[in-house]
């Protein structure tokens, strides 16, 4: 099945050898997408990849958020989700006791977190791997979270790419927060602009081939 | 009923205006469309689904679908004084309950998904071109959603019915006067929303919503292709 | 989200160098756009765009009487209302200040530079005048909405025709237009607001620069540079020299946004 755009309530295929995956249901031997966007088959599986809406936050995902606030246990994160992030004491790497929280992350902060649990209660978040904590220092670059895979590309193809040409460190959240960090704010304009660029041409194939030329333009 | 009815615009009784739909019309919104019907302009921004607040007002069951539907004050003929009003508050209801049936609120507990509805230039059928516009926004937000809706207004001037009416049918004073007949429907036909004013029996009521379903029809397609063509492949 | 205080440190650091994230130059606007005559019910109206932000505009006119203090002269309305569909930062319900400020500033660089001709909009002295509203409201919100609100109330009062107005019973024919435009003077005010960060100024902030704006001077002048309206915002102070080198500043926008919008309204 050749990959289109799809509505709510349209039907994609019909046969009752396809199954429904993501954004779809079977409906009388019919797959109806459930949402709009990029409906593509594989192996019979039908899904709709979203090409707006909220981040859904998942265990394992990498994601930067701010803090809005300090409780007694821990931090409040917003991380541009509906559903309330934290980061407690406990997931701190070191110590802290409860003055010295403010000193550690205060609020407006931004941190880099791992979420370690999704529930009914929120986002639970750790700071305690590598890589992790507060940033202090770069631009936050913020794009629909569904873009991300995008800007990642395949096995980190396309940001991979972004790094070596403009010398930069890039963390990119799950949740579409964007951390650029580089030895000149030039350098970090570009990975920017490298970004919007893919979020605005994210259909097109072969589009790592054509950032690889879209990089040797800007830098002349 | 086919009678060769002399609309005021020339229409034929079952001829909706020529409408136009477009989405990503305001960049901050998760979504956002304008849809037309003639001279009646209409536009909706969702922002959403987002924390619900003020905390009490949350629905750990479901979540809150909340619209607002106001007109701009220039957009009809005598201004409008700036601010919600009795009319305005009653089309932002019924407008929740148009949308409710085909958004799937209950995968957002304790959230709202904020719809705002404004109209930039009235021609009647206002609340009708809103609805329009507001399941677009819904659905360009990614919002997951059994299908749309789609709203139009039918009339009867005097005896006639007529379809998609404009402000001098709204206005129609000759016999029997007007009925104002504002319905929204899904796409396989189901009422979500269904408004009732002025002098009809039960037999033209039956007409009536054939028309509607026909007319329901054609709006969709209109809304289909502002989806569908939002994005290059 | 409210732009991270690190990124507002890069803005400054930027600033510094006279640079900003969007390639542009301290003194340089977006591109602006114009198109009038976009709401058919209202006498006169305009759609402005300054890079993303959208503002839109219409002029409505009635016949009351004329405030006491004004007898033989017309009145004068300019409303703003921030849409919550134009940003997730505003939410529905009366005018807060940010909406409020737009209309205050609108209206006195238009009152106070007499665009309008208010005596010409008098009827009859005492007991009927023309009166005008202009409602503003935002469409989408990328900073600047006070400078898009004073292009966009100009492109619609130029634009705009008088209602017919019926002598004998004293009312408006609503939907009938003449072709009598309303008394306007051929100079017509532009605002410009500059802001500060860090050490410099710019103009036509995007929302990032506004977050981290720390004070902001208002100018509303003809492109002659007769200067009708300021206003100082925000809490920072500015010395006086830097007022001097803010009027210097916006003095050179101010000519080169009315020759890039001359054409358009």
């Amino acid at each position: 099945m050749e990959r289109k755009i799809v509505i709510p309530g349209e039907v994609i295929v019909s046969g009752e050898d396809y199954l429904p995956g993501e954004g779809t249901e079977k409906q009388e031997g019919n797959i109806v997408a459930l949402r709009y966007g990029l409906a593509e088959e594989s192996a019979r599986l039908v899904k709709v990849i979203a090409l707006s809406g909220i981040y859904q936050p998942r265990r394992g995902n990498v994601v930067i958020g701010k803090v809005e606030n300090i409780t007694f246990n821990g931090w409040v994160v917003d991380v541009d989700s509906p559903m309330g992030a934290f980061l407690s004491l406990a997931e701190i790497p070191r110590y802290v006791n409860k003055e010295g929280m403010s000193e550690v992350l205060d609020i407006g902060d931004m941190v880099v977190a791992k979420i370690y649990d999704v529930s009914a209660r929120g986002i639970d978040l750790t700071v305690k791997l590598r890589g992790l904590g507060k940033i202090e220092e770069g631009i936050i670059v913020k794009i629909n979270s569904n873009k991300v895979p995008r800007v990642i590309g395949k096995e980190g193809s396309m940001i991979n790419l972004i790094k070596e040409k403009t010398g930069c460190n890039v963390t990119v959240g799950q949740n579409g927060l964007i951390w650029i960090k580089g030895n000149s704010v030039e350098d970090e304009l570009l990975v920017k602009k490298a970004i919007i660029f893919i979020t605005e041409n994210s259909f097109t194939q072969g589009l790592t081939e054509e950032m690889q030329e879209w990089f040797a333009k800007e830098k002349k | 009923m086919t009678k060769e009815f002399k609309r005021p615009d020339g229409r034929k009784s079952d001829e909706i205006r020529k409408m136009t739909a477009k989405v990503g019309v305001i960049p901050n919104a998760d979504g956002s469309a304008m849809f037309s019907f003639g001279d009646t302009i209409a536009i909706a921004a969702v922002y959403g689904p987002r924390k619900m607040h003020p905390q009490h007002s949350q629905d750990p069951e479901k979540g809150t679908l909340r619209c607002n539907y106001s007109m701009l004050s220039f957009s009809v003929s005598e201004r409008a004084r700036p601010g919600p009003n009795r009319r305005s508050t009653e089309i932002s209801k019924i407008t929740e309950w148009a949308l409710e049936p085909i958004v799937m609120i209950k995968k957002y507990p304790n959230m709202v998904i904020d719809v705002h509805i404004n109209i930039l230039q009235a021609n009647a059928s206002t609340r009708c071109a809103g609805i329009n516009a507001a399941a677009l926004a819904l659905a360009h937000a990614g919002i997951p959603m059994r299908g749309l809706v789609s709203s139009v207004s039918i009339g009867k001037l005097d005896k006639n019915l007529v379809v998609d009416l404009i402000k001098e049918e709204e206005d129609w004073e000759e016999g029997e006067g007007a009925t104002d007949i504002p319905i929204t429907l899904t796409s396989d036909g189901k009422i979500t929303h269904l408004q009732l004013d002025g002098k009809i029996t039960s037999k033209e009521l039956k007409e009536v919503l054939k028309l509607a379903r026909k007319a329901n029809k054609e709006i969709y397609e209109v809304q289909k292709k502002a989806l569908k063509e939002s994005v290059q492949l | 989200m409210e732009t991270p205080n690190i990124t507002g440190e890069r803005i400054k650091e930027y600033l510094a160098q006279g640079k900003r994230f969007d390639g542009r130059k301290p003194e340089e606007f977006r591109e602006i756009s114009i198109e009038t005559g976009v709401s058919k019910k209202a006498e006169g109206s305009a759609r402005v765009k300054i890079g993303k932000t959208e503002v839109i505009v219409g002029v409505k006119m009635d016949v009351t009487e004329p405030y006491a203090d004004s007898a033989n002269k017309g009145n004068l309305m300019v409303s703003a209302e921030l849409l919550p569909l134009s940003s997730e930062r505003f939410e529905g319900g009366p005018p807060k200040f940010p909406a409020i400020e737009v209309g205050r500033l609108t209206d006195r660089a238009i009152r106070e530079s007499k665009f309008i001709d208010m005596e010409k909009l008098c009827i009859k002295e005492g007991e009927k005048v023309w009166a005008v509203f202009i409602d503003i409201y935002s469409l989408n919100y990328d900073g600047n909405l006070i400078d898009a609100a004073g292009i966009a109330a100009v492109a619609a009062l130029k634009s705009a025709r008088m209602p017919k107005y019926d002598e004998e019973t004293g009312k408006i024919v609503y939907g009938e237009l003449t072709d009598k435009k309303i008394p306007l003077s051929k100079d017509f005010p532009i605002i410009i607001t500059a802001h500060k960060i860090g050490d410099k100024w710019l103009v036509d902030p995007t929302l990032e620069e506004e977050d981290v704006s720390e004070t902001k001077v208002t100018i509303g002048a003809t492109e002659e540079g007769s200067i009708s309206s300021i206003q100082k915002g925000e809490s920072k102070e500015i010395g006086i020299e830097e007022f001097e080198h803010v009027l210097d500043m916006t003095e050179k926008v101010r000519k080169k946004v009315f020759s890039t919008i001359k054409e358009s309204i």
